[in-house]
């Protein structure tokens, strides 16, 4: 498999294993063409996606990044769909950064969030394949003398029809590359798609087998040092001073060293070297204007913001409080959801080596762009001098997207050991005391009924942080946060699935000084939570089933009611179910797929909740991988569930409480429930996969948990209840 | 001074005692197959087999291990034969992100070695890593499938 290859001294330069190699060589003008570009071993590119191997192999570029979500495979995918190629010869590679730069990004965005990878990348994906057949097509036929439009490709195989001639795309690559590309060139009609929307083996599935498969934290570079760090636990605090002395004679130790003006690092021969001699150091923090701090406080100021005057209206129509106000019956309910850490199985890294005229990271990164921009900034170098290597990841979810911290902070060391590699791996727990957390957010919620127990008004009030204003502030609209809104926009890729004749949605923007985070998911998860809980409620209030209450609500939104009656009718929801096990629905539509469940479960004692299954169904619009699909599906139910039971990061004294998965737990095997998946592409869209189920896992467990016991719980995780999911 | 057998090669280290067993199978036997997930074993992505058992080797200490054989992800296999769970996995594509498989793997080779035919109960009993990609589905249709291979 591919990953990135570190150039740093040529072809002469091995790293570890065979998993780090492979790697794009920018090669204009090199020997066998004029104005060929060629790979690092000498093969022609055809388009910027498609390399082609004398021997046949297919190298197609895959700018987003793996991180178990199988995109690298999906786009693979639909490259080979219209290059026409053998899949069982192709082979992937990263571009890097540095070389997206100097051709004017010709790979497009190297973002790997929001559930993007495929659906925004789709179509020059597909063009990139496209292109690149029509050329070598075109080449075989001038070699042959015959019109382009007699000739066809199948399989790496190109034939003259009328003569049954035939070659290979190994064969006539060289002449294809030096051909001037189609100006244009048609995609395939999807009927006609014969590996898009089929469930072919992940590419990169060997390597996490057998311990080959070389990830961020296993980087070894011939030379490098280790380095573990502290960051003053106190969010905005500062570094007062250290006694490097204490530890400086310590075993393979070689540097103590200040890392910006809030964190100090120890540099060893081995990590553990410079774990060990980093927790005898004597550091002394300024925690800075925050060290008073405490969830209690931040919750006070976000229920204050549910009774603010001033909130950002994101949607609207008609006048749900005056409707509110004078309807038969009148609901309220005030939901909360907490700060969680992504805590991908592997911890935050980064390994660095800087010279004054280079600067190169290595880094298991969602967005090599981004890694790259921060390896300039910490560098001072300009963006000729600096190069970023993508390496696996072991776990993203948002962590590793638009945060490089740990990139700044490798580099920053790195400037202080000019010549040497420095590998920064983070504990566990400087990884959960320096997340980039899901947001935290109240709601209050408010729906008046008419004497019919038809919904007349609905006004759902956020309180809560806004990710955009700590990351991304220049993306704010008039100070609004449009994100904060998911799953409750009047339209878009997260549009709200009911007509509501008096809606209103604001968002009271309360931030907190915790750096809030993308969270897979982002803010679908609480917003589900809060939407699709309270329409129980009110369903409830009505003396009403909760999908026919739904249902009455959804005749314009017939994407939404599809899933949702699709998962209702695979459950059963209507018809008895097992003694002792009780339902719950929830649907959403996020990163434009429309998702539902229907949860089935059983509690013993009041408190211990068995989820025996799930029946998730998603429309994502186009499906690439249906048996990859199924894994993000039954995947995005374990990290909802551990989130709704189990995870919670509390603050006290300004920072988290809570360092290590004994005190931020995660589901185990034991409490998987049986997930059954109904994926059914309406075709003409392309919606994510990767992050719209998690959100309806947690309402549909929660109101089958009403069902069962009458209980409805508003605050989370539900451990805080004392309830399990066993 | 310590000598270890990893995978069936003896290997003298130079480390203290007291140095939990991950890291000297990572950074001084040099195979980082074993990972790094939470230190207090919590997680067990570290889990290798001492004489054939599965332990998490971030808080076994090397001391522990001297005089037994150690075997790691790397020597799970027979030559270029993948160990049945390994192609169990590689059958049913369990890995997502792969990062905490090798100790998936590794709990799973240990239990289907003293449960050759384990049930479900099993399965939930003796397999307690954390996976946060959320493969447990593909993990428990692959153990079944390694243990009827």
């Amino acid at each position: 498999m591919l990953t990135n290859t570190p150039k740093l001294s040529r072809r002469s330069f091995v790293i570890g294993t065979a998993a780090v190699g492979g790697g794009l060589a920018l090669g204009l003008n090199l020997p066998l063409g004029a104005s060929v570009v060629r790979a690092q071993d000498g093969s022609p590119e055809i388009t910027a996606w498609v390399v082609i191997r004398p021997d046949d192999t297919v190298v197609i570029r895959i700018a987003r990044s793996e991180m178990g979500q199988g995109t690298l495979t999906g786009l693979a995918q639909m490259v080979a769909e219209e290059l026409e190629c053998d899949w069982t010869k192709v082979t992937t590679e990263y571009p890097t950064p540095g070389q997206s730069v100097k051709r004017k990004r010709v790979w497009g965005d190297f973002s790997t969030g929001g559930s993007r990878g495929i659906r925004m990348s789709h179509e020059y994906v597909r063009q990139g394949g496209a292109t690149a057949r029509t050329m070598l097509v075109q080449a075989a036929a001038d070699a042959w003398n015959v019109p382009a439009a007699e000739c066809s490709a199948a399989g790496s195989v190109i034939t003259h029809r009328p003569t049954g001639r035939t070659t290979t795309y190994g064969k006539v690559a060289e002449a294809a590359a030096r051909l001037t590309p189609p100006a244009s060139v048609a995609l395939k009609d999807p009927k006609d798609w014969k590996l898009i929307g089929k469930p072919v083996k992940r590419l990169d599935t060997l390597a996490k087998l057998t311990g080959a498969q070389v990830y961020g934290a296993d980087l070894k570079l011939p030379g490098m040092l280790n380095a573990a760090i502290k960051d003053c636990p106190v969010f905005g605090g500062k570094v007062k001073s250290f006694e490097a002395a204490k530890v400086k004679g310590m075993r393979g130790v070689r540097h103590v060293v200040p890392v910006g003006d809030s964190a100090v690092a120890v540099v060893a021969d081995t990590w553990w070297q410079a774990k060990t001699a980093l927790d005898a150091l004597p550091i002394v923090w300024d925690e800075g204007p925050h060290a008073q701090v405490s969830s209690t406080t931040i919750a006070e100021t976000l229920k204050a913001g549910l009774d603010a005057d001033q909130a950002f209206v994101n949607n609207r129509n008609g006048d749900a409080r005056a409707a509110i106000a004078g309807a038969a019956k009148r609901i309220e309910a005030v939901y909360a959801y907490p700060f969680q850490n992504h805590a991908p199985m592997e911890p935050m890294n980064a390994t660095a080596r800087y010279t004054p005229e280079r600067c190169e990271v290595w880094v298991p990164t969602q967005n090599g762009e981004a890694a790259f921009a921060a390896t300039t900034a910490a560098s001072g170098l300009p963006a000729d001098r600096c190069e970023v290597y993508k390496i696996n990841l072991g776990g993203g979810f948002g962590r590793r997207g638009a945060f490089h911290d740990y990139v700044t902070q490798a580099v920053l060391i790195a400037k202080q050991i000019p010549g040497t590699p420095v590998k920064l791996l983070w504990s566990r727990e400087e990884d959960m005391l320096h997340g980039r957390y899901h947001p935290v957010m109240q709601a209050r919620l408010t729906g008046g009924l008419d004497a019919g127990g038809k919904l007349t008004g609905l006004h759902i009030r956020l309180s809560g942080q806004s990710i955009l204003t700590a990351v991304f502030p220049q993306m704010l609209k008039d100070g609004m946060d449009f994100l904060a809104f998911q799953g409750l926009h009047a339209k878009g890729d997260f549009a709200i699935g009911y007509s509501v004749p008096n809606l209103l949605v604001d968002h009271a923007m309360r931030n907190t000084h915790v750096p809030p985070g993308f969270w897979r998911g982002v803010n679908i998860n609480q917003n589900a939570i809060f939407l699709e809980c309270f329409m129980d409620e009110l369903a409830h209030a009505a003396g009403q089933d909760a999908l026919a209450f739904r249902r009455a609500l959804m005749a314009n939104h017939p994407k939404h009611l599809a899933v949702l009656n699709a998962v209702a009718d695979r459950a059963g929801w209507g018809k008895p179910a097992s003694p002792g096990v009780f339902r719950g629905l929830a649907q959403m539509m996020a990163f434009g797929s429309y998702v539902a469940a229907c949860a089935e479960v059983s509690v013993s004692g009041g408190d211990k909740v068995k989820v025996q299954r799930i029946v998730c169904a998603t429309d994502p619009g186009h499906v690439v991988n249906p048996a990859q699909v199924e894994r993000q599906i039954a995947g995005s139910f374990v990290y909802g569930l551990s989130a709704l039971f189990m995870e919670e990061c509390t603050v006290k004294g300004g920072r988290m409480e809570q360092e290590n998965f004994n005190t931020y737990d995660s589901m185990r095997i034991a409490q998987m429930p049986k997930v059954e998946s109904i994926i059914m592409p309406s075709g003409g869209f392309w919606g994510g996969v990767g992050e719209p189920t998690i959100c309806v896992a947690a309402p549909a467990v929660l109101n089958a948990f009403f069902s069962a016991t009458g209980r409805r719980i508003r605050t989370f995780p539900l451990k805080n209840h004392g309830i399990t999911l066993v | 001074m310590a000598r270890l057998t990893i995978n069936g090669r003896s290997i003298d280290l130079d480390v203290s005692p007291s140095m939990p067993l991950l890291w000297a199978i990572r950074e001084e036997a040099g195979l980082t197959g074993t990972k790094y997930g939470c230190g207090i074993a919590q997680c067990g992505s570290c889990t290798v087999h001492l004489d054939g058992a599965a332990v998490r080797s971030c808080v076994v200490p090397v001391s522990a291990a001297v005089g037994k054989q150690v075997t790691t992800i790397e020597g799970l296999a027979s030559g270029s034969t993948l160990h049945r769970v390994q192609q169990a996995w590689l059958d049913h594509e369990v890995p997502q992100c792969g990062y905490c498989q090798a100790g998936m793997i590794m709990a799973v080779a240990a239990l289907l070695k003293d449960t050759p035919r384990p049930t479900d109960a099993d399965i939930d009993a003796k397999i307690t890593n954390i996976c946060r990609c959320g493969t447990f589905q593909q993990v428990r249709e692959a153990i079944h499938a390694a243990a009827r291979a």
